[in-house]
């Protein structure tokens, strides 16, 4: 088969990513990232960097791509779920390089192609995947054509409860790694709620009695109990998709798997079942234009691509909407 | 002492006649998470038990609760999903009803988790269990048990059709939770199969 090179385009949230990629190499890999001065993301402000850099980042990686050689045989780009804005303009980017390079279209889908370039990266075929990021946090497994959910946040994904405690604290934006770094001085637990419902978890009530724990608690302390909190449910109810389906290796993936915690509860439980634990390298755990490219190939290789017509973006797009045909 | 099931969270053995129910410790949470969800979901399914039983829903006799253990009666007889038919399905209708009547929310209502036992359907697992009077509990309770007739089950329209009729016998407001699961399949998050 011909070598084929796939651009690939990220931008549903805070990270503008471009890669251009084939099965083998990452032939180049562009970035521009909105961190907001004060408070959280705001989609409309997110929407506004991205426009005024998309131009930018688009010449820089063809540009790198072109030294390399590496002739488009598509472009991808992230269909959803993310913020609407963010996702309108790289949609619009995306179309505007399918019209005038004349190389099809491909609409991926954000929470596969973390899973997708996970797998590629750690070389793992048919994992139980923890995907925890911001706005997502699902526990998933292939069967018969699609990655389906066996458990999901009932709220807010994972990070934006640690970000919006962090926010309240008085963190600056992310406030994850923060949280993370005053975890390890903390002293003492204090109890906060531990929401599992069926396979299901919640975490926005966590949230509010973690910021009202701050009255009575140090910083450090309900720093460590959040934690504490929050990943044993998500490692429960990773827990229990294993022994449901009787799988045996376990994938991480998503901006909130770079916390070493997290990673290392999962790794004691998969120890204790006889399991193995993959986790990709950070950077390709947060949002990445490489993912995105990476799972565009594989789309193009099985013959899906998406006609200019059907292209809007789909903001909550899930996951097992995807009739996944490349695996 | 005999191993009946091990599951993520809890084995369960027979031993002298009772079934003893142990949830067991994880490593990868601290003493103080791991301790407080073993103790409150211990006790708490003892309690549902109870309070099911109360309510004229046949469930296993509780002997004793300790910490992380539950003693109980051992039920002889099949799970329902190895024998049911539209009968029994209509009966299990009835059941459900008086579970709802009773603000109880099993929470994992599968047909695993009932035993046909000297002709009486006994409900077990309450792990899950909480007091609920709301139509999208409800609904979800119901909603779930559906999924496993379809899921495991052949002919299961006339299964799930004979569930309504005893569930509206003994529930009054059986018809608004039944409109209700029919919303809940039409949401996105239940719209494709889940494992």
């Amino acid at each position: 088969m011909k070598n084929r090179f796939v651009l690939g385009i990220e931008g549903t949230a805070w990270n503008l990513s471009a890669a251009i990629i084939d099965r083998t190499n990452i032939v180049a890999e562009v970035e521009s990232q909105y961190l907001p001065q004060k408070g959280g993301l705001h989609p409309r402000m997110a929407a506004q960097h991205h426009a005024s850099e998309i131009g930018d980042l688009i010449r820089k990686v063809l540009a790198e791509g072109g030294e390399f050689g590496a002739d488009l045989s598509a472009v991808a780009f992230s269909q959803g779920p993310g913020f609407g804005p963010c996702l309108r303009t790289i949609a619009t980017a995306a179309r505007a390089l399918s019209l005038s390079l004349e190389i099809p279209l491909i609409g991926v889908n954000h929470c596969i192609a973390h899973i997708e370039v996970g797998k590629r990266i750690c070389n793992v075929t048919d994992p139980v995947i923890l995907y925890v990021s911001g706005g997502n946090s699902q526990v998933l497994s292939y069967r018969a054509g699609k990655y389906r959910i066996f458990g999901e946040t009932l709220d807010i994904g994972i990070g934006n409860a640690l970000d919006k405690f962090g926010r309240y604290a008085g963190f600056q934006h992310p406030g994850g790694p923060k949280v993370e770094q005053l975890a390890k001085n903390a002293k003492k637990y204090v109890p906060l709620p531990y929401v599992v419902k069926g396979m299901d978890f919640s975490f926005s009530g966590l949230t509010t009695a973690a910021k009202d724990a701050l009255e009575y608690a140090s910083q450090e302390d309900v720093c460590h109990s959040f934690q504490e909190t929050a990943f044993a449910m998500l490692v429960e109810v990773t827990e229990r998709a294993l022994a449901h389906i009787e799988k045996d290796d376990v994938l991480l993936v998503g901006g909130v798997g770079a916390n070493e915690r997290l990673k290392e509860m999962l790794g004691i439980m998969c120890k204790d079942r006889g399991a193995r634990l993959y986790a990709p390298e950070k950077k390709f755990m947060r949002d990445n234009g490489v993912m995105i490219a990476h799972t565009g190939l594989l789309m193009l290789e099985s013959g899906v691509t998406l006609p200019i017509k059907d292209s809007a973006v789909r903001p909550n797009y899930r996951p097992d909407d995807v009739d996944v045909v490349w695996v | 002492m005999n191993l009946k099931t091990s599951g993520a969270e809890a084995i369960v053995r027979s031993c002298d006649g009772h079934i003893l129910k142990q949830r067991i410790p994880k490593r990868y949470r601290i003493k103080e998470v791991d301790e407080q969800i073993r103790r409150d979901r211990t006790k708490s399914e003892a309690k549902m038990i109870s309070e099911a039983r109360r309510s004229g829903i046949p469930t296993p006799v509780i002997y004793d609760v300790t910490d992380y253990d539950i003693r109980m009666e051992y039920l002889e007889g099949a799970q329902l999903k190895h024998v049911l038919d539209v009968d029994l399905c209509k009966r299990i209708g009835e059941l459900v009803g008086r579970l709802h009547t009773s603000g109880i929310v099993h929470g994992d209502l599968t047909t695993s988790n009932m035993i046909l036992s000297q002709g009486k359907i006994y409900l077990i697992d309450f792990g899950l269990a909480y007091f609920d009077r709301n139509t999208e509990a409800r609904g979800v309770d119901v909603h779930v048990l559906f999924q496993t007739f379809e899921s495991t089950h052949e002919e299961h329209d006339a299964l799930i059709n004979a569930f309504i009729e005893g569930y509206e016998k003994t529930f009054d407001g059986a018809k608004e939770i039944v409109q209700r699961v029919k919303a809940i399949e039409s949401r996105g998050r239940y719209r494709t199969e889940r494992l």
